[in-house]
């Protein structure tokens, strides 16, 4: 059957025939980057247009319908809307760092790319320690925001950053402890092992109670982290001004929209990897024969499927409820969140060694 | 107890949080009842709120006459001195001077739709009407003049 791994496998073949090894490798990484550059491409036109959907459809709008069939060209509108606008950066900004944040937060968004499985046996890059990886690299966004809301040279910026800044470092916490739930129970830390050990059902069945409240901390903490509503205090607490991207414009301004949009399908993916299995079909235990039918659809239709569901609730979370303040969202974070999620840990743990999951 | 309203709270936070999910899947599953107008497409059947309010503007008659005897009761109620009132002194048949308005300016720009000066004005001589599409390329083409040209006071207004 036609499947990602045929392709890269007949790519690599055929490069390493026609170059020497160390060639086919360069080539490769460059066809990956453009590859990846390209899902980028597609996932922000894709997600915003969904995202304008679903935020139509729950406030009983139409939604954007004027441009292309059904309005399914408007984000491409929009980025051609944006090309053309100019790039200004403010008098006394600083103006390197001003220009190099929002290729940070790009270049955060690709190298979480990296250990993602999209298929089965199709991922960048199998590293044994993807689930530290992931948690590190992702940390690395909040200095393309604080660079960002210091470079501005104004204050609603720097304040916006803070508190975004604020927020993400106490949010990966309660996301850390959450992922390590699985890890713990998988003994893992490889993204594809963790894949491979939900085979016999996936891991938010398998591990029933404390998997669900982990999985339920794990979605809250990234809606946190990545800066959305109804944590979207980037976006300032009651005046119209965008936080740490207020001076940014045109392109610029269309990076870290982007990259919002990225991590979310990011977020989205790994937690679809850790919790509903990844490119896993639905499969339930031993009954073989039921497990052989799930197969035949394919795994990258099983990853995205899952993917965009929980991008679909992130989404519904957004439009459904209101914004918190800073202090009742650090109050969140550090009052119930953490405890939560450092007695559930616990009781994971213990769960893992007497092996009271399925 | 401190660990008994802890966790109430958390429960009762899921709680109300999946009451807020539960009413938008509802929209979003039912997503034929629309409550956007389809402006500009349905201007032909466009209904206004009967509460909307566009513009002040000065009803006259089938022979040119309006209600406005010139008092001034609106220019003074309105906050944002919108309207001006320039009267003139018409002579009655009589050969009396009667107070008379030579043109009431309304400076649709400035207005905010308060309706104060509807409800000042003594003899009903203005109404707010229901038209929106106002943009113009001028500023000055805002600036109205209430009364039509060569209009009169109707009978029996004082
Ligand atoms: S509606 Fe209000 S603002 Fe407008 S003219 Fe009347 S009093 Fe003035
Ligand atoms: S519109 Fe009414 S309130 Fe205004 S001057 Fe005329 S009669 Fe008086």
């Amino acid at each position: 059957m036609w499947s990602f791994n045929k392709i890269a496998g007949i790519v690599d073949q055929w490069l390493n025939q026609t170059f020497n090894p160390t060639w086919a490798l360069v080539f490769e990484m460059v066809i990956v980057g453009v590859c990846v550059i390209g899902l980028f491409a597609v996932l922000g036109l894709v997600l915003v247009i969904m995202e304008r959907r679903v935020a139509a459809w729950i406030q009983i709008r139409l939604g954007p319908n004027r441009v292309g069939p059904k309005g399914m060209l408007q984000s491409l509108a929009d980025t051609v809307k944006l090309l053309v606008k100019e790039g200004m950066t403010p008098a006394g900004a600083d103006k390197f760092l001003f220009n190099l944040a929002p290729y940070i937060a790009m270049m955060v968004a690709m190298l979480l790319m990296a250990p993602i499985a999209f298929a089965k046996d199709f991922q960048i890059w199998n590293m044994n320690i993807g689930v530290l990886y992931v948690s590190a690299i992702s940390s690395v966004s909040v200095i393309g925001i604080l660079m960002a809301g210091w470079a501005s040279n104004n204050k609603y910026s720097l304040m916006g950053a803070m508190r975004s800044g604020a927020q993400i470092v106490s949010y990966e916490l309660s996301a850390g402890l959450s992922i390590l739930a699985v890890v713990v129970l998988t003994g893992s830390l490889n993204l594809n092992e963790i894949v491979l050990s939900q085979a016999d059902g996936w891991w938010i069945f398998k591990g029933h109670i404390p998997v669900i409240i982990a999985f339920i901390i794990f979605i809250i903490a990234v809606t946190a982290e990545t800066n959305r509503a109804p944590f979207d205090l980037a976006e300032a607490e009651s005046e119209l001004t965008a936080g740490f991207h207020t001076e940014y414009s045109g392109m610029k301004f269309a990076l870290f929209f982007l990259a919002e949009y990225i991590n979310v399908f990011i977020v989205c993916a790994i937690g679809a990897t850790l919790f509903l299995g990844g490119w896993m079909p639905f499969h339930i235990g031993h009954w073989e024969s039921f497990n052989h039918i799930m197969d035949y659809v394919p795994s990258s239709i099983w990853f995205f499927g899952k993917t965009f569901f929980m991008i679909f609730l992130i989404m519904w979370f957004r439009w459904t409820f209101p914004r918190l303040r800073i202090d009742q969202l650090l109050n969140l974070e550090w009052k119930y969140l953490l405890p939560i999620s450092m007695f559930n840990i616990l009781l994971i743990t213990a769960m893992a060694i007497l092996g009271w999951h399925f | 107890m401190f660990i008994t309203n802890y966790i109430k709270d958390v429960f009762g936070a899921l709680k109300s949080l999946a009451v807020g999910l539960k009413r938008t899947g509802y929209y979003f599953t039912h997503h034929k009842e629309i409550i956007t107008e389809q402006y500009p497409d349905n201007r032909d059947t466009l209904v206004m709120a009967d509460r909307f309010k566009g513009e002040v503007v000065m009803p006259h008659n089938e022979n040119n006459e309006h209600k406005c005897t010139g008092c001034t009761a609106c220019e003074l109620a309105c906050p944002n001195a919108t309207i001006k009132v320039i009267t003139k002194f018409d002579i009655t048949p009589e050969g009396k001077k009667k107070k008379a308005i030579d043109k009431l300016v309304y400076h649709l720009e400035l207005c905010t739709m308060c309706n104060l000066c509807v409800v000042a004005c003594p003899s009903d001589a203005i109404v707010m009407a229901q038209t929106f599409e106002h943009s113009v390329y001028d500023r000055s083409e805002l600036t109205k003049v209430l009364n039509k040209p060569d209009s009169k006071i109707m009978e029996g207004i004082e």
